[in-house]
Parts: C-alpha cells; sequence; structure tokens
C-alpha cells in the first residue's frame, strides 16, 4: 500500500457536537480540516455531498504562480508555493509539483505597461519576474510563432502540480489526526443553537461550536441557509486535455488578452484552458463546441504545430467568482462563528495552502492575518475593493 | 485471474491497481479512475470502465453502507468521442 493515500472516509452519522464543521471538501475545507487539527483541535468534521475531488478542485487545471497584480495576492503565493515545495515531504504524498515556471505573452503593445507594473510590483517583493523580449520567449518555447507577440513576462518559480494526490493527502492527514470527512454527505440546513449552529445532514445531525462555508461555488446556497447574501457567483470554466507527448514544454504559457493557457503535465498531456463567455445561470458543467472552436484558433494561430496535436478530453469545472477577484473571508456581519472561505475564483487551488494555514493559526486561537480583514464580506458594502486583473478565464 | 491481467490498455492499470485502490476506500467509478488514470486515454474508457464498475460493485455488495441495493454509476464520458487535432477545431466554428 502507497503511504498517504489510504482515505477510508468516516463511516456512519457524524459525531453529536464539534469544534469545527467544514462544509465542502473540496482543497479549502480539507486543507483548514488537516492545518486545525494539527494545531491540535480534532474535533472537526468535514461535510462533502460528493466524492472528494467533485467540485472545482478536482477539476482544475493545476497552475500555482506568484505572478500578479495586487501585492497581497503576490505575497500570499510566495508562501503558498514555499508551502507546495514542501508538500511532498510534510504530507507525504507526490504532487508531481513541477517549477518550469510562468510565460505570460502579450500580443498588444497596449499590455505593455501593465505588464511592465506588474513585473516591477513582484520583483519589489522579491520575485524574480523578468521581461522578456519575444525572441527570448521563443528560446524558452520554440513551438511558438513570435511574430504574434510584442513582449513577455516569465518567472521561473512558477509551476504547476497535480491536484488529485493534493487532496487525498490532505484528507488522509486529516483523517489520521481524528477528523471525521463524511463523503456523500449533503448540508440542508443550518440553525442557530447558542453560540453554535446545528447542521442537518444526509446522514444526521451535527452540533458544531463554529462552521465553515468552504463550499466554492456553491458557497452562496451555503449562507443562504444562515440568512447571509453573498456576491460571489458559479462561472463555468473549461479546460481539456491532450494525447500525452514527450516532455518538450517547460513552463506554462498564457496569452493575456484572451486567457489561453496550456502547459504540460508530468504525464506529458497538454492540459488547457481559455476564456469563453457563458450567459448561463448556476453552476454548469457541461462540455461545449464553443471552447474547443475558441481555444483551437487561438492556440494554433500561437503554435501552428499543434493543428496535429489530438484532444482526448474535455471537461468543465465551476470557477467561484467574486466581484473584486479576491476571496471573501471571515465572519459575515451579524453571523458570528460562521466563517466565509470562498470567491477564491480560478486560482483557489494554489492559494489553499497558504489561506487553510492561516485560517486555522487565526481558529486556533493565534495571529489574525490582514488578509481576513481586507477580504472581508463588507468590502462590497463599503466600496473598498483593490480590483485584481491578473485573472485567467 | 492473475492480478496483472491489465484492465485498462491504454494506460496500463491492471486488476491489482484497481484491487488496491477499492482496499484504501473508494467505492466509485469516478473515484477509481482518478486514483489509476483508467478512462483516461485515448479509448475514453470504453474498454475498461464497465470492468472497474463491476468491480465497485462487488466491493459495495461486501462492505457497503446498502449492500445488496449498492448501484454504480459510470463516470461522465467525455467530448470528443474519438481523439481529434485540433486544426479541425480551429477550421471550424460551431458545427466541425
Ligand atoms: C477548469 C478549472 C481550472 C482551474 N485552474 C486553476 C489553476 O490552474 N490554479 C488554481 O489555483 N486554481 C484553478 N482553478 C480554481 C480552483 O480549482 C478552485 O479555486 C479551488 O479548487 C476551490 O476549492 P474549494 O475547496 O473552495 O471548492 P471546491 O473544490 O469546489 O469544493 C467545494 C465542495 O463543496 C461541496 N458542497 C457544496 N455544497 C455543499 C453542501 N450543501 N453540503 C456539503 N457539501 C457541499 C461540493 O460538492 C464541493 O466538493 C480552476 C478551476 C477550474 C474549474
Amino acid at each position: 500500500m502507497k503511504p498517504g493515500h489510504e482515505i477510508v472516509p468516516t463511516q456512519g452519522a457524524p459525531r453529536a457536537e464539534c469544534d469545527v464543521a467544514i462544509i465542502g471538501g473540496g482543497v479549502m475545507g480539507l486543507g483548514i480540516a488537516y492545518q486545525l487539527a494539527k494545531r491540535g483541535i480534532k474535533k472537526v468534521v468535514v461535510l462533502e455531498r460528493g466524492y472528494l475531488a467533485q467540485g472545482a478542485s478536482g477539476r482544475n487545471g493545476g497552475g500555482v504562480r506568484m505572478q500578479w497584480s495586487t501585492e497581497q495576492n503576490v505575497r500570499l503565493m510566495q508562501e503558498s508555493i514555499e508551502l507546495c515545495a514542501g508538500f511532498a515531504q510534510e504530507i507525504g504524498v507526490n504532487i508531481w509539483f513541477r517549477q518550469g515556471g510562468y510565460l505570460f505573452l502579450a500580443k498588444h503593445e497596449k499590455e505593455r505597461a501593465l505588464m511592465e507594473r506588474n513585473v516591477e510590483l513582484q520583483n519589489r517583493c522579491g520575485v524574480p519576474t523578468r521581461m522578456m523580449a519575444p525572441e527570448e520567449a521563443g528560446a524558452l518555447v520554440p513551438e511558438l510563432d513570435i511574430s504574434k507577440i510584442v513582449c513577455a513576462c516569465y518567472n521561473p518559480k512558477d509551476g504547476v502540480l497535480f491536484p488529485w494526490p493534493f487532496l487525498w493527502g490532505y484528507a488522509h492527514q486529516a483523517l489520521k489526526r481524528g477528523v471525521e470527512v463524511h463523503l456523500f454527505t449533503n448540508v440542508s440546513a443550518i440553525e442557530r443553537d447558542g453560540s453554535g449552529f446545528v447542521l442537518t445532514t444526509t446522514k444526521g445531525r451535527v452540533r458544531a461550536e463554529r462552521v465553515i462555508n468552504a463550499a466554492g461555488a456553491w458557497s452562496p446556497e451555503v449562507a443562504r441557509l444562515v440568512g447571509v447574501e453573498l456576491p460571489n457567483h458559479p462561472h463555468r470554466h473549461e479546460i481539456l486535455s491532450t494525447e500525452p507527448l514527450k516532455p518538450f514544454l517547460k513552463p506554462m504559457v498564457s496569452v493575456l488578452s484572451s486567457g489561453l493557457y496550456f502547459s504540460q503535465s508530468m504525464r506529458g498531456e497538454i492540459v488547457t484552458g481559455i476564456t469563453v463567455d457563458d450567459d448561463a445561470k448556476g453552476v454548469q458543467l457541461g462540455s461545449r463546441l464553443k471552447f474547443l472552436t475558441t481555444l483551437a484558433k487561438e492556440m494554433v494561430s500561437l503554435v501552428p504545430r499543434f493543428a496535429d496535436l489530438k484532444i482526448l478530453r474535455q471537461w468543465a469545472g465551476p470557477y467561484d467568482v467574486s466581484p473584486d477577484g479576491h476571496p471573501i473571508l471571515g465572519e459575515p456581519p451579524g453571523v458570528p462563528g460562521f466563517f466565509l472561505a470562498c470567491g477564491f475564483v480560478g486560482h483557489g487551488f494554489m492559494m489553499a495552502p497558504i489561506i487553510s494555514k492561516l485560517y486555522a493559526e487565526w481558529l486556533a486561537g493565534g495571529a489574525k492575518h490582514e488578509v481576513f480583514e481586507r477580504c472581508r464580506l463588507s468590502r462590497f458594502a463599503e466600496g473598498k475593493m483593490e480590483k485584481e486583473s491578473m485573472i485567467l478565464g | 485471474m492473475s492480478t496483472k491481467a491489465i484492465v485498462c490498455r491504454c494506460e496500463d492499470v491492471t486488476l491489482a491497481d484497481i484491487q488496491h485502490t477499492l482496499e484504501i476506500g473508494y467505492r466509485t467509478v469516478e473515484e477509481v479512475k482518478r486514483y489509476t488514470g483508467l478512462g483516461t486515454g485515448p479509448c475514453e474508457g470504453k474498454e475498461c470502465m464497465a470492468q472497474a464498475a463491476r468491480l465497485c460493485l462487488m466491493a459495495l455488495r461486501t462492505d457497503g453502507p446498502d449492500k445488496n441495493d449498492a448501484v454504480v454509476e459510470p463516470f461522465t464520458s467525455r467530448p470528443p468521442v474519438q481523439p481529434a487535432p485540433l486544426g479541425i477545431f480551429a477550421r471550424g466554428d460551431e458545427e466541425p
């Protein structure tokens, strides 16, 4: 048996009382559960209505990067990538982490100023991103048609990982420390009970002193159970995987204007997505031909040799889109004890290692990191938002 | 049957690999797919999925909560039906 993967989920009804109930067994919920247990808070119950990796955490591209446009994100991601680099050792599972860098491409002169501004901010934070002329980008990825781009930027420390073992690793370590992880267990009601809450689930009721809403794209529905309206909404993001090729592509490549991104996984497949509009409401996971044609046009124009590359499968997952691109954290006004961990748009996987650690530190009685104040729900009502512009998809 | 028997020819997943997956607690075809890579090669599960489903069902009939009423669902089938080059989609608009 390979160590680090056993996740025999908790059988039977959840315990009657717990310190923290976490709704959602994605990377955020499981990460927080593990980090809480590690700090001695063991009466933790994770309630997941499907199998692990059913939500966005099992459907994403595994990209992790420090290249952001706001200082908060740059700094958080520096720490998160450090945690990713130590993950195999700490958790005991191979997450296929590979730091091949992220290469961002600008196709239009007007994008250059933004790129330079971001690179300068990142450098100030100690991230070694640098501007590149098209020829230099072409030297890094010779398959690119560099006549299509005006400049690029590259941070060699960004990378990709394989999301599934990451989740299993957190789940395994949480279970090992006594956390209950209930799969196929839906939370349908939450009632106030003194200082805590009583949750109604498919497997019975559980009283929790504190509740964490880590339900990703479904978090507005969960918040409504305690009468809170959240401003985030689900958005379908599609992605595909090709036949495997011999390893040749070092960085994750991304085009600023179209949101195209592609990387090569350790299995050799090219994993790629692009921004496509979607008017559909609610969580939509269907695949569309429009995604394939939009992506293929942009991809083949940029990398002509990919015209012969075969697509194996496409799928979709839900982005959890917040109005300013930043997560929504902490307790909403009027509902003490109910904590939000949502609104992570398309970068919640890479944020999970650091956010779950900071969350657990705070909930275990340690320091409250400033991110919780900055990312409070009331910032939207107060109009105090700093928009993140480096969002793909 | 030998545990070295191949269940998924595209990704070289053996019977032993699937048995191991069931041993550590997974019970759905979606999970077996994610854990072993079964069904993620060029045939997209056309050859192996029924076999994986049968093994999950057998495990559920032994220790699942509903035992004899256990059901297994296939994993979601993903387009395209057959591997198809990007170039085709780059030419076409809505209809390839
Ligand atoms: C195609 C795609 C590509 C992406 N690429 C990247 C990337 O490269 N890098 C990156 O960092 N991020 C990426 N993301 C974003 C990332 O996947 C998410 O931000 C992250 O996984 C969110 O994790 P989560 O735990 O908050 O949500 P989820 O993983 O969605 O988990 C929420 C869980 O809550 C459960 N749930 C909901 N309601 C209830 C209820 N009432 N009771 C019980 N359980 C409930 C759901 O079943 C679900 O499993 C991508 C997303 C998509 C869709």
